[in-house]
């Protein structure tokens, strides 16, 4: 039971923080129809200049100005660099994305160098929020889960509640009538675009000291969003927060079992030895293939349903 | 547009000289590079090509961005080694020269079952699922140190079997051969593919896929078909590349040589069937020679291909191809002056930027040990302050001057580009 529930907890706030990373793809992707690919580079930019911010001024506004950062750099490469390839098509838009992606990484590894960087949790952070059947929750996790949420409930504020969330989602469906009523488009783009990256920031600040602040972050999160996305079904913010969790969950789960399928053989009564046929296969522990499991589940769900959990489109 | 391809006239000069031009520039080449670099990198280019271009059959005819294309060099590769070494174990027999086949099987083996999920969707989509099942491969090589030899990979000997007319396969120079071959029948064959019905459809498949539907076809199995036949090119060329090291790890199915594929056939040129084939020449001399020459050289490859993307997005060859449009249009007496302006201009800027960047690297990586390094003949200490200001001086005066000759490069081009369209135009209408 205290396994069950500490892992779940831990599940649910990895999860959410995918969740953080996914719904500023899927909005990007949604309204203007790019895949960023550079945006767990984002994510990595965001804990790189938080770890920053925090050796010199603290965390509290490390947490505020890094997205801030973020979101000016990305709007930035909206407005001169993804603009103007717009009229070559989505494959170079999407490239573009690609060529970014690479130079980040090498412009964060000649910043900051090929290392992982100190980036800590908050000393007022660090401790136990609960104890819990004898085990303790760190609060940084709650803490995790809090920003999340507050930042999700604000998003769906924004978008279904506001006059500016009115012009966004009009924006997506008929560009030319909004602009017709005297909106800026390509400005409302833009700031879609930053938005979406301070968000996939705001999750590389909570989750760089979580995990672990080191140039190979960005590769590591980006094919997971990636996986969450398809699995949720394109361009479906519902569908990303199911498919988020589930991910978070399933993985955190299957980290820390270390049963195989030979457990399960021995269970009903047979026994495996390392000379059985397929005990390579077989033989191994849940835990070792615990980083598959996303893309197993991506393609089980692609022969099952392709269009996703919540997915609109079979395109 | 379509004459030019379905012309089988008895001869078609053109076409039999480029193809000889081809077959002869295979043959000649390791008789004029004759040093032992020189024949590796044409080895490598060799295969380079063969999978630039089955890249191409899915980014450039199908419109499938693929960021999991090592997959399938890298599985080819694999069959070959264990097909080898059981050769070499005498419990196979194959002539090494039909081994290569057997990598490109295996490749096709591998994209039937994977294709048929990896095609499923389109566009955006296929490029997230590639990237997916690419990763997915990639952790199973890890998984599973029987098959994929672990950390360390799987080492094979190539000089095994009886030798065919004398052919060991020992010296290198048999196997660019061996490779040339390939690469020359590969290459044509790709071309013809191109050339078919399947081909054609593929193209549909690219620009209109609603379109293709209501004609009756099934747009997933266009894309499917495609991507086996790419494939098992894909396979062959892996087959050559574990012939070429003798070696194959499991870091042959990551993603970065994923990328590294879409890299060059994208700066290569996607547009036209030889792009590909540019691109594997630049990205072994890229490979090779870049990367001894300076540690910055991925950040260079990033710049490169960014405005690639922003500002050719037809690659080396596009630019090549709307440059003898103008020369063919005899526009090009308006454009050399401009070019000049560039030829003088570009250098300043690149050799300043290229200044900044390489002390930058200096001071992150071995500055501690000796801050002054060699840069083209002259010498730059990362802790004198002069020679940053320097860099920066020349950088800001090669902008300015480089802008003053891209706007003014940019009118002429682009006036000699509108001629050229309405020449085209009044031609069309006539």
């Amino acid at each position: 039971m205290e396994f069950f529930t500490i892992s779940l907890l831990n599940g649910v706030s990895y999860g959410l923080l995918l969740f953080l990373l996914s719904s500023g793809l899927t909005l990007i992707m949604s309204m203007m129809g790019v895949l960023n690919f550079a945006h767990a580079s984002f994510y990595m930019l965001g804990a790189y200049l938080a770890y920053q911010v925090s050796a010199w001024i603290g965390f509290w506004p490390a947490l505020l100005i890094s997205p801030l950062v973020a979101a000016l750099i990305g709007g930035a490469f909206e407005r001169y660099c993804l603009r103007q390839v717009h009229k070559f098509g989505h494959v170079s838009e999407l490239l573009v994305t690609v060529g970014l992606s690479f130079l980040m990484l090498e412009i964060v590894q000649l910043i900051w160098g090929r290392a992982p960087v100190d980036y800590r949790i908050p000393a007022e952070l660090d401790g136990p929020l609960f104890t819990l059947f004898g085990s303790q929750f760190p609060i940084y996790r709650g803490f995790m889960m809090g920003v999340s949420i507050v930042m999700l409930v604000s998003i769906w504020f924004l978008l279904a509640r506001t006059r500016i969330g009115l012009v966004i989602q009009g924006a997506l469906t008929h560009p030319d009538m909004v602009e017709s009523l005297g909106h800026n488009v390509p400005r409302v783009f833009m700031m879609v675009f930053g938005g979406g990256v301070a968000l996939a920031a705001l999750a590389g600040v909570i989750g760089g000291n979580a995990y672990a602040t080191e140039p190979g972050m960005a590769v590591s999160v980006g094919n997971i969003i990636f996986v969450v996305v398809v699995v949720g079904g394109m361009g479906s913010l519902g569908g990303a927060f199911i498919s988020s969790l589930l991910i978070g969950i399933l993985t955190t789960f299957a980290v820390s079992l270390d049963y195989s399928l030979v457990d399960l053989f021995r269970l009903v009564g047979t026994q495996l030895t390392p000379s059985s046929p397929g005990y390579s296969v077989l033989g191994l522990k849940l835990s070792q293939v615990a980083p598959l499991l996303p893309y197993l589940l991506m393609v089980l769900m692609l022969i099952f349903r392709p269009k996703g959990l919540m997915g609109t489109r079979e395109g | 547009m379509s004459t030019t391809h379905y012309s089988f006239k008895p001869l078609n000069l053109g076409r039999i000289l480029v193809w000889g031009g081809f077959a002869l520039l295979l043959l000649v080449a390791p008789l004029i590079f004759k040093s032992g670099l020189a024949l590796t990198m044409l080895s490598q280019i060799g295969y380079m090509i063969i999978i630039l271009l089955s890249y191409n059959l899915l980014l450039g005819n199908g419109g499938m961005l693929s960021f999991g294309y090592a997959v399938y060099t890298g599985l080819g590769a694999f069959c070959t080694v264990h097909v080898l070494n059981k050769i070499g174990a005498g419990t196979f027999g194959l002539p090494v020269s039909l081994v290569p086949l057997v990598g490109g099987l295996g490749g096709m083996a591998v994209a039937i079952v994977l294709g048929w999920v990896s095609t499923k969707k389109a566009q955006n989509t296929f490029a997230m699922i590639t990237m997916g099942v690419g990763e997915l491969i990639f952790a199973m090589t890890l998984m599973f140190p029987e098959v994929f030899g672990g950390e360390s990979g799987i080492s094979t000997n190539r000089v095994v079997g009886d030798a065919v007319f004398g052919i060991t396969y020992g010296p290198q120079i048999q196997l660019y051969y061996l490779i040339a071959v390939y690469c020359f029948i590969c290459t044509g064959l790709m071309f013809m593919f191109s050339a078919t019905p399947l081909g054609r459809m593929l193209n549909a498949v690219r620009d209109n896929p609603e379109r293709v539907q209501f004609v009756g076809y099934n747009t997933q199995v266009v894309r499917y078909i495609a991507f086996i036949i790419a494939g098992f090119f894909a396979g062959i060329g892996g087959g050559l590349f574990a012939l070429n090291f003798e070696l194959v790890q499991g870091s042959a199915v990551n993603g970065l040589v994923s990328a590294w594929y879409l890299l060059f056939t994208y700066i290569g040129g996607a547009l036209f069937f030889f792009g590909p084939i540019i691109g594997a020449v630049l990205s072994v001399l890229v490979g090779i020679l870049l990367s001894e020459v300076t540690k910055a050289w991925a950040l260079y490859l990033g710049i490169v291909f960014v405005l690639v993307v922003m500002f050719a997005p037809g690659g080396v060859s596009g630019i090549v191809m709307l440059n003898l449009r103008v020369v063919a249009f005899k526009k090009f007496n308006r454009l050399w002056k401009p070019y000049l302006a560039l030829l003088a201009t570009v250098p300043v800027l690149v050799l300043g930027g290229a200044s900044l960047v390489e002390m930058l690297y200096h001071k992150q990586i071995n500055a501690e040990m000796n801050p002054v390094f060699k840069y083209l003949g002259f010498q730059l200490d990362v802790n004198q302050p002069g020679d940053w200001i320097i860099g920066a001086v020349v950088t800001a005066v090669g902008a300015v001057l480089f802008e003053i000759a891209r706007r003014y490069f940019k009118r002429h081009w682009d006036s000699a580009q509108e001629e050229i369209q309405a020449i085209i135009r009044i031609k069309e209408a006539a």
